[in-house]
């Protein structure tokens, strides 16, 4: 295949960017799409120009270090799919690809295609945990867990922090990777004691970041790779309001 | 061969305690000294990595009140290479009464490696293995359970007892990020500074101790110095020596092979586990390999057309043109043989022209028989997360058409030598997870490195470093300017100046290619000492042209992933001239390395105990001198040595 690819192009943060178009050749369908980038780097390389930056490491689809928006879609148009598990046979000969960083405000552009998104790790900073000291741990069958309940955790521990929920979202907002967070914890016997002060103080510092608040858009969901459900979000605000009823607030 | 190295001093302290083997935990850890808690404020501790090993260590260390920096080369310390773990993690907790025990898994782990792991060290991994899921489940990682609530297992891997916890298909996600919360915790209470996007380039060395380390800032390219009392590698496995295997794109060698340089022993290097089940090379542009669950095994049956280079649809071919190899040469196990007998007799088949797919290099994994035996929902349910995972990778329907399975680089087993307390051979150093040379020996089995690593960062490190704080602080008028520390800067300002400045033509991605190449073919799943010493002179010639022809794009005062890449595969060239050399040496066979000059009549490994029962140290001792060898000969006092066999 071949395919003419615009790419945002960005030296570092406080430089401008644009979009800058390459093409490229010889791109079979059994490539991932970030090995299609990796042709294109070879390129760059020969041509002695600068390659372009992007992140990535596990390739299947597992650490959530990928990810770009893929004509105008965050990680592309297969559902459930991280960018490094997207392949070219999804795409056709002779097409035109935007590929663009995550677009946050809580996201600043670093180089090309890379983001900082620190700011997820400081949500979980501020509460995303049970408070366990290593040695201080009870058997781990005496507290038994309803396998509804085991069931509904995983789910929500499925998330693999990308920040795609964060780059869809029209309010630019992260309440998908905070829903599923209060909710993985919160649906477990563990994670009971520190319910409240978690949703309070998590919610705190999902809005000092910077991130949006949400409007039930849903968008965020349709393109999560890990399908956290909406839903997810709902036990955000039913937590922050039990804890505000129970006075429990900082 | 003796000009490839020369041989040094036996190693024989290892501090593991005399005694009875199951009291040697104990009373390590009753001699070690302790700090107060007043105290521990005052000493600091370098992390580098937070996968399952640094994370657990730094959070414990943290709560504990010490002062830990971590320094993780992704975006965020939870995006460590233990994520992508999937089958679980094992332990010694005989939730089924079927017969488990410390001693079980102990026995069980020293015979899976094949007889060249340490007995101390083993016993006292299966010790605290209860202790790893107690500390996750309060965590709140949600493994499998039975609809009572209570936690559910199964088996693995060639043991014939259940004790393997999982959390569906992603168990080292969900382990790594209760240790990613609980480090995030002690981020949040001020322990622990967190340094992401720093790679760790260089290990500074003052008066023989360990005392910090250099880094890259990755998105400034500022270089930085760092100090403390102790100095932890938990960096991972060097899988990434051979280009494609089932490891993160930066998997690297680097740090401990900086450390290395400077005074600590890699033990074992040639000691690298193939898994039998990765989905194929589909082509040149190939990155990494992807790895199918071992558990497909056990219902699917794995064979080639017996006609060489058959280009037929596998449908097409009859049942009798169809070799189920594995089934015809091990009738006792069949599909079920470990996993270096499954990935070398693949190996076999391809290359005696019998492969299918792109290349010839591929044997099919073929389920039509399980499907028309149990139906497709059960199989949908066994398994359906790995068809849909296969489906998405080769956009084929395996519930139509037979899988295609290759093996590919799983594992290192190697690493850096460490004695009881895991500190290396340098004073100071310690190493921890799959970076140090491990209770694996030749062999791991299935699950136990997230055991390992989450034992030795809960439990054994944080034990065992106290006793080095408590009697080895950094004297308080050493700080950045020592001269030693100045140099360790320099040292990495020149390398970087040094790839930057080559100007050549081939990308380092070429590079890293060709070197792969050479080692997979000859110190792969089989090494002969013809084939090793082929690829030491092939080895050498290539480092010469990559110092020589490699283009480097860019300047170091920025972010540069092409710069990033390069330091490491010139990490890699170094290591993978010392991994030949330990595998030729080592003219025996054991656990995953197949000498051919020694196998059974029946073509099986073939060890020879009389001769290398011992651990490989390998010693540094300058650029250009060949390696010295430091041996730790292996006791067993508590299991009985026996050869494996599975005809
Ligand atoms: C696909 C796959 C599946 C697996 N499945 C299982 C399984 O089911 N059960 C099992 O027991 N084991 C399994 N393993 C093995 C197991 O996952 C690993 O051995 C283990 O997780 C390694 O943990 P670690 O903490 O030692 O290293 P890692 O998790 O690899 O962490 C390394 C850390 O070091 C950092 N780092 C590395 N180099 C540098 C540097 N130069 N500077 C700064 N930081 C650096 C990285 O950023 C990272 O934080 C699997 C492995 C793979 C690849
Ligand atoms: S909720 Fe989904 S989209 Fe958002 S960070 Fe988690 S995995 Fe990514
Ligand atoms: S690179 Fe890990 S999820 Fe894509």
């Amino acid at each position: 295949m071949r395919l003419t690819l615009n790419i945002w192009r960005q030296a570092h943060s406080e430089a401008p960017g644009a979009l800058v178009p390459y093409l490229v050749d010889d791109i079979s369908p059994e490539m991932s799409f970030l090995e299609m980038l990796d042709v294109l780097n070879e390129q760059l390389t020969a041509e002695g120009e600068d390659p372009v930056a992007f992140d990535h490491d596990c390739r299947e689809g597992i650490c959530g270090m990928c990810g770009v928006v893929i004509d105008g879609i965050a990680h592309g148009p297969e559902a459930l799919t991280t960018t490094c598990q997207l392949h070219m046979r999804h795409f056709n000969d002779g097409e035109e690809i935007d590929v663009e960083p995550w677009r946050s405000g809580a996201f600043p552009v670093l180089k090309d295609l890379v983001v900082d998104r620190s700011a997820l790790d400081r949500i979980i900073a501020s509460g995303g945990y049970i408070t366990a000291p290593t040695g201080a741990a009870p058997e781990a069958n005496s507290t038994p867990v309803a396998r509804e309940d085991a069931d509904r955790a995983f789910d929500a521990a499925a998330c693999i922090s990308c920040g795609a929920c964060v780059a869809a979202c029209p309010n630019g907002s992260a309440s998908l990777f905070l829903g599923a967070k209060i909710t993985h914890l919160g649906s477990l016997p563990q994670g009971q004691p520190e319910r409240d002060s978690r949703a309070v103080e998590m919610t705190e510092q999902h809005e000092a970041e910077g991130f949006g608040g949400c409007t039930q858009i849903g968008e965020c969901t349709a393109v999560c790779p890990a399908g956290i459900p909406l839903d997810m979000i709902s036990q955000t605000s039913s937590d922050v309001l039990g804890a505000l009823s129970r006075g429990n607030f900082s | 061969m003796s000009t490839l190295f020369t041989v040094g001093d036996p190693l024989v302290e290892t501090k593991a305690p005399d005694g009875p083997i199951q009291d040697r935990w104990d009373t390590r850890r009753f001699e070690a000294g302790l700090i107060s808690p007043a105290n521990r404020r005052k000493r600091s501790v370098i992390m580098v990595g937070s996968g399952l090993a640094g994370g657990s260590a730094a959070a414990t260390l943290g709560e504990a009140g010490y002062h830990v920096s971590v320094f993780c080369y992704q975006d965020s310390p939870r995006r460590a290479h233990s994520i992508a773990a999937q089958g679980g993690i094992n332990a010694a907790k005989d939730y089924r009464n079927d017969g488990d025990s410390i001693r079980r898994l102990f026995y069980d782990t020293v015979k899976g490696g094949d007889y060249r792991a340490r007995e101390s060290n083993v016993y006292r991994l299966a010790q605290v293995s209860e202790a790893i899921i107690d500390q996750a489940v309060a965590q709140g990682v949600p493994f499998a359970r039975e609809y009572g609530g209570l936690l559910n297992t199964r088996s693995f891997g060639g043991v014939q007892v259940s004790r393997t916890f999982y959390a569906r298909g992603q168990t080292g996600q969900q382990l790594l990020l209760g240790a990613y919360q609980a480090l995030e915790r002690q981020i949040g209470a001020g322990t622990v500074e967190m340094h992401t996007r720093h790679e760790m380039l260089e290990v500074i060395v003052i008066d023989g101790r360990a005392r910090g380390i250099v880094v890259r800032d990755m998105v400034t390219g500022a270089i930085e110095t760092h100090l403390a009392d102790a100095v932890v590698l938990a960096s991972g496995g060097y899988g990434n020596v051979f280009h494609l295997s089932t490891n993160a794109m930066g998997c690297n060698v680097t740090a401990t092979w900086r450390a290395h340089r400077k005074g600590a022993f890699f033990a074992n290097p040639c000691y690298t586990q193939i898994h039998p089940t990765c989905i194929p090379v589909s082509g040149e542009h190939q990155s990494k390999l992807t790895l199918m669950s071992e558990s497909l095994r056990n219902d699917g049956r794995i064979w080639v057309p017996t006609k060489k280079g058959d280009a037929r649809e596998p449908r097409e071919i009859p049942e009798s043109e169809r070799d189920y190899y594995l089934e015809r040469q091990y009738p006792a196990f069949g599909n079920l043989v470990p996993r270096d007998v499954a990935s070398r007799a693949a190996k076999n088949q391809c290359d005696a022209g019998y492969g299918v797919g792109p290349g010839g290099r591929g044997v099919y994994l073929d389920f039509a028989d399980a499907i028309a035996r149990l139906g497709r929902r059960t199989v949908e349910e066994r398994y359906g997360n790995l068809f849909d995972m296969y489906q998405k990778i080769t956009g084929e329907d395996p519930y139509r058409v037979p899988m295609r399975i290759y093996p590919a680089i799983h594992y290192t087993m190697g690493g850096l030598w460490v004695d009881y307390d895991l500190q290396s051979s340098l004073p100071g150093l310690f190493v921890i997870g799959e970076a140090n040379f491990s209770d694996h020996g030749a062999n791991r089995l299935g699950a136990s490195a997230l055991m390992q690593g989450l034992a030795d960062g809960y439990f054994v490190l944080p034990n065992t470093l106290t006793d080095y704080l408590a009697s080895h602080p950094l004297p308080a008028d050493i700080d950045d300017s020592h001269p030693e520390a100045r140099r360790a800067v320099e040292a990495v300002r020149a390398r970087i100046d040094a790839l930057l400045g080559v100007g050549g033509t081939r990308s380092v991605d070429s590079f890293h290619r060709e070197l792969g190449a050479i080692l997979w073919e000859h110190c792969g799943m089989e090494r002969s000492s013809e084939g090793l010493q082929q690829a030491i002179v092939q080895i050498r010639a290539l480092r010469e042209e990559f110092w020589s022809d490699v283009r480097v794009t860019g300047s170091g005062a920025e972010l540069n992933q092409a710069l990033e890449r390069a330091g490491r595969v010139a990490d890699f060239f170094e290591l993978a001239e010392l991994m030949c050399i330990d595998a030729l040496h080592r003219e025996e066979s054991c656990g995953a390395h197949f000498r051919t000059e020694s196998q059974t009549e029946g073509g099986e490994a073939q060890r020879i105990d009389e001769d290398f029962t011992y651990v490989a140290a390998w010693e540094f001792v300058g650029d250009g001198s060949p390696p010295r060898l430091r041996r730790e000969d292996l006791e067993f006092e508590h299991v009985e040595l026996t050869q494996r066999s599975y005809t």
